[in-house]
């Protein structure tokens, strides 16, 4: 995995596991990597993997068994909601990048419907 | 919290030459460590008051609440950035001394380690190129099943194959148990090894932080900010 080391990694981290959940690489209710084996494959740090799974923890994409380990959620809303968050997310980047440029939301939608 | 080493005000000079000068640091158990500046900041100073190696002029150092001596010998790994072979020996030779010298050394994860970094046992030390030479005594280092290690310049003239699989063993040797200190100037290639990060300058740390606050309050790379720290 290839980082820009300008923003936290950890951050980074999770935005990659988020995009895997929703675009299905990583399959509801499976078994993450420990966070050694997460460490040890994307060559990072192990206290940044276990930030990265606490913050998932809190989020509730994803949660832990006594002594089994950490799995993804089944549970379809937060998927859901996860889908909506990184679509959002492109949304938001792309507006901002087209307003940066002087487009007006009007001219935007203009020239995405010529596109699509 | 449980400190693996402290320093109060920990000063160095050579003759009229400060090394370093009044530094306070304190190091967590469990976590990698970036002491990062310019070529003659008092990064090796640091490392070999640390090893035992030299002794402070002013102020203390502790590690695992100790002077440096016997004991801290024992727990403490360090990586010089110095050839200290002798000209006959094998690699064979070398694994044997380290098998010798330390009692934590293990020699089953030695023998691996060498393999990694495909190296040969029956190879001459004179014979090693740079970076085999590099991931040598890497090996070593980290084959001991210290508490502390100390890595001076670990990829200074290490092509990039040979860097990759230095980060890779590094990040096998770390645990909750152990804590690594890296000294370099080549931030780029560690910083996302690393938790925290102390910038020393003159014989003096001028900043310090974890790494991903930095990050996250500045918006650019530790690399980056060493650039606009030290131009």
């Amino acid at each position: 995995m290839e980082f820009n080391n300008c923003s936290p990694i950890y951050l980074q981290i999770i935005d990659s596991i988020k995009q895997d959940v929703v675009v299905g690489k990583l399959k509801t209710g499976q078994k993450m990597l420990s966070v050694r084996e997460l460490a040890g494959k994307i060559k990072v740090n192990p206290n940044t993997i276990q930030r990265v799974y606490q913050e998932l923890e809190r989020e509730k994409i994803t949660f832990t068994k006594r002594g089994m380990g950490t799995y993804l959620t089944d549970e379809e809303k937060i998927i859901k909601l996860l889908e909506e968050e990184i679509s959002d997310k492109i949304i938001q980047e792309f507006i901002n990048g087209m307003n940066k440029l002087g487009f007006s939301n009007d001219k935007i939608i203009g020239i995405l419907q010529e596109y699509l | 919290m449980e400190y693996i080493l402290t320093t109060k005000q920990l000063s160095k000079y050579f003759y009229q030459k400060k090394a370093l000068e009044k530094v306070d640091i304190n190091i967590e158990k469990g976590k990698i460590y970036g002491i990062l500046g310019p070529n003659g900041g008092g990064k090796s100073t640091l490392l070999k008051l640390a090893a035992g190696l030299l002794k402070p002029s002013g102020g203390e150092i502790t590690i695992d609440n100790k002077n440096p001596g016997v004991y801290t010998k024992s727990i403490v790994s360090y990586l010089p950035e110095t050839n200290y072979f002798y000209k006959w020996m094998r690699i064979k030779d070398a694994l044997n001394f380290f098998n010798d010298l330390y009692v934590d050394f293990d020699m089953e994860n030695a023998g691996k380690s060498i393999e990694f970094m495909k190296l040969e046992e029956k190879e001459k030390i004179t014979s090693l190129s740079k970076g085999m030479l590099g991931r040598l005594k890497l090996s070593l280092a980290l084959s001991r099943n210290a508490k502390l290690y100390l890595l001076d310049e670990p990829l200074n003239g290490i092509d990039p194959v040979s860097r990759e699989k230095i980060i890779t063993s590094i990040l096998d040797v770390f645990n909750k148990k152990s804590t690594i200190i890296i000294c370099s100037h080549l931030i780029y290639y560690i910083e996302k090894l690393l938790d925290y990060i102390f910038f020393l300058s003159e014989g003096q740390v001028i900043l310090e932080g974890e790494t991903e606050n930095l990050r996250n309050e500045r918006g650019i790379s530790i690399d980056k900010l060493y650039q606009e720290v030290f131009q």
